[in-house]
């Protein structure tokens, strides 16, 4: 009977996380992302505390890589100004938790940085879906606003931009923003640099599922089909301005999240991650790992960000000039990106072996990718 | 979900003619300008219940503006619209899909990348329940002739075969009144009749009104009750196809001297 049971159990859970608008699957997909997920988890049990700290911003960079897939690769937004979430929560962040100097204040600011950057991108997204702003014109509004930002922060360094104790610092950034904690009152944990990168890791994990979850179900079908027509889809009754509209807000949320755990890793924010490399850095993870795959761009994160770091560290200057190449090198060869393109691979040679066998697994491929 | 808002404003259509019980859908001094053109030039226009009408006219008569402004896509620049007794006016598109009015493209603008099966969980969603996906899927896949196909990319379809799709995934929605802009362009003689009688039977089977644009004339002999005809934006002349075909003012305009 038991067995029956966790049969049914196991259809439910694959129906609510599988199904054609996602990649991989299979079990084998789902093996290969466990291997790498433990690989992960013991990075810092392998590699020491100096790989955790590195590790943490790399994932917090994947989650914001995450943010941008999801919006462009499945609702066809090409947002230039996931940055500017990053950013607005990394620095909400800094200024709650260096006012509030309480295990509470860490709590809060959390609270506080996706509040704030979630009603930022709902502001935004809200005037350019609403007032039919479409297409190329979102891109350019939404890298302007990360400029526009850039500019706006660069110019704070004076001892008048404070907000209480936080002081905002212009160009040589803000200094001093706490570790990220949990609590209430005085009362709480903060997380060292092991708990960070686990929270971090945690939170790519379970935004990926969720991301899943949400692409699978009966909103992630008007998503996808907003992507592939929007005309034809508000004939069915969709109302796709305000599929845009949600969709880029749970972006612009996540990519708020993803700034919060960098920033607190790195106890410190500048306005450089406003400025124009940081603002094109996610496009290009979404365009080598392939935007319609979300693990590939959280490969393609981890993976480009790791030779940056191991390019920089050798005493390279080359380190943009690289990944440049490698952005027009795939985007030729690869239009849609490296997943996708394995995905393709996967999928044909397996329908050629077995025709009867469902389709659909990258699951190799992104192990390898997101174990790098 | 916010896919759908049940709590639009409505007013009931203000009909003076008092006939307006049977009638789906009903225009009043219908009007839209582009700069200085006037696309559609003061339109009243009525539908029956389950009416299958067709709409002709030349190149430039404003027929598809016609359609376009049935179906929210474009604004009015004036005038009214009533369906279903209710003033429809200025509401957005999804809105008139939720009650019932659906529009099928003239370039079948099916969703290539999909599967067929996909491709009908759009519409279908709408309007049932998750566990009846499948059923349903089979019934309209059975119905359109699709079954085979069924996770077929709806790219690789036959021209006919994403013709009959779109129609399947239009009446998936359970319209009352479908609007097609020119459903058998391109088609072959064969795909052609298999349109027709699919057209016929909607609206005998399933009691939803039609609106159809079309060009091919031998087309519309075989499925019209009431033809209308469009010229310079206006309702040029409205009948039966036998006294359309025969009025000599619609054969200048229209027709050309071959017929």
């Amino acid at each position: 009977m038991s067995h029956g049971t966790s049969d049914e159990l196991q259809a439910r859970v694959t129906g609510l996380l599988g199904g054609p608008n996602v990649m991989g699957n299979s079990p084998a997909f789902w093996a290969g992302l466990a291997v790498a997920v433990a690989l992960l988890a013991a990075l810092p049990v392998l590699f020491g505390y100096y790989a955790a700290e590195i590790g943490s911003v790399f994932l917090a960079y994947a989650l914001l890589a995450m943010s941008l897939a999801f919006i462009w690769g499945y609702c066809g937004i090409l947002s230039f100004g996931q940055v500017a979430f990053f950013g607005i929560g990394g620095y909400a962040f800094g200024i709650v938790a260096i006012n509030v100097s309480t295990m509470g204040g860490l709590t809060l600011g959390l609270v506080t940085a996706l509040v704030v950057s979630t009603l930022f991108a709902a502001m935004l997204g809200y005037f350019m879906f609403y007032g039919g702003v479409r297409d190329v014109y979102v891109t350019i509004l939404t890298l302007v606003v990360a400029l526009v930002l850039h500019t706006f922060m660069g110019q704070t360094a004076g001892g008048e931009w404070a907000v209480g104790d936080a002081r905002l610092g212009g160009f040589n950034g803000m200094n001093g923003v706490p570790d990220l904690g949990i609590g209430v009152g005085l009362i709480g944990y903060e997380f060292g640099i092991a708990a960070h990168y686990y929270v971090t890791l945690g939170a790519v994990v379970a935004t990926y599922l969720g991301l899943r979850v949400l692409l699978n179900s009966r909103f992630g079908y008007a998503i996808v089909a907003t992507r592939e027509d929007e005309t034809r889809t508000e004939m069915f009754g969709y109302d796709t301005t305000f599929i845009k509209f949600a969709v880029f807000t749970i972006g612009g949320a996540i990519a708020g999240l993803s700034g919060v755990l960098f920033t607190t890793q790195n106890n410190y924010i500048d306005p450089s991650v406003f400025g124009i490399t940081a603002a094109a850095l996610p496009v290009v993870w979404a365009s080598v790992g392939g935007r319609t795959s979300l693990l590939g761009t959280v490969g393609a994160a981890l993976a480009i960000q790791f030779l940056d770091y191991r390019l920089a560290i050798s005493g390279s200057e080359w380190a943009l000039v690289v990944i440049g190449s490698l952005l027009v090198f795939v985007v030729l060869v690869i239009p849609e990106g490296i997943a996708p393109g394995l995905h393709d691979l996967v999928v044909s040679r397996r329908s050629r072996s077995t025709s009867a066998e469902s389709p659909g697994s990258d699951g190799g491929a992104n192990a390898e990718e997101v174990s790098d | 979900m916010g896919v759908s808002d049940p709590t639009v404003k409505t007013t009931p259509a203000v009909d003076e003619t008092g006939e307006g019980s049977s009638r789906v859908l009903q225009t009043r001094g219908l009007t839209k300008h582009f700069g200085g053109l006037t696309a559609t030039d003061e339109v009243d226009f009525a539908l029956e219940e389950g009416e299958l009408r067709c709409l002709i006219g030349p190149n430039g008569a404003g027929k598809s503006t016609f359609l376009n402004l049935l179906t929210g896509q474009l604004e009015a620049s004036s005038g009214s619209i009533y369906y279903d007794g209710r003033e429809i006016t200025g509401t957005s598109p999804h809105e008139r899909v939720d009650r019932g009015i659906t529009m099928k493209f003239q370039v079948p603008s099916i969703y290539d990348e999909f599967t067929v099966a996909q491709n009908l969980r759009i519409p279908l969603q709408q309007v049932v329940d998750g566990d009846e996906y499948g059923s349903r899927t089979r019934e309209i896949l059975e119905r359109f002739d699709l079954l085979s196909e069924r996770e077929t990319t709806a790219s690789d379809l036959s021209h006919g075969q994403q013709q009959r799709l779109e129609i399947g995934m239009a009446m998936a929605m359970e319209p009352n009144l479908m609007l097609l802009d020119e459903p058998v362009a391109g088609l072959s003689v064969e795909e052609t009749a298999d349109i027709a009688e699919l057209l016929e039977e909607i609206v005998a089977d399933d009691g939803v009104a039609l609106i159809v644009i079309e060009h091919d004339i031998d087309f519309v002999e075989s499925i019209a009750d009431r033809v209308t005809v469009l010229d310079q934006g206006s309702i040029f002349r409205e009948g039966s196809i036998e006294e359309i075909r025969a009025d000599p003012e619609v054969k200048r305009i229209y027709l050309g001297d071959d017929h």
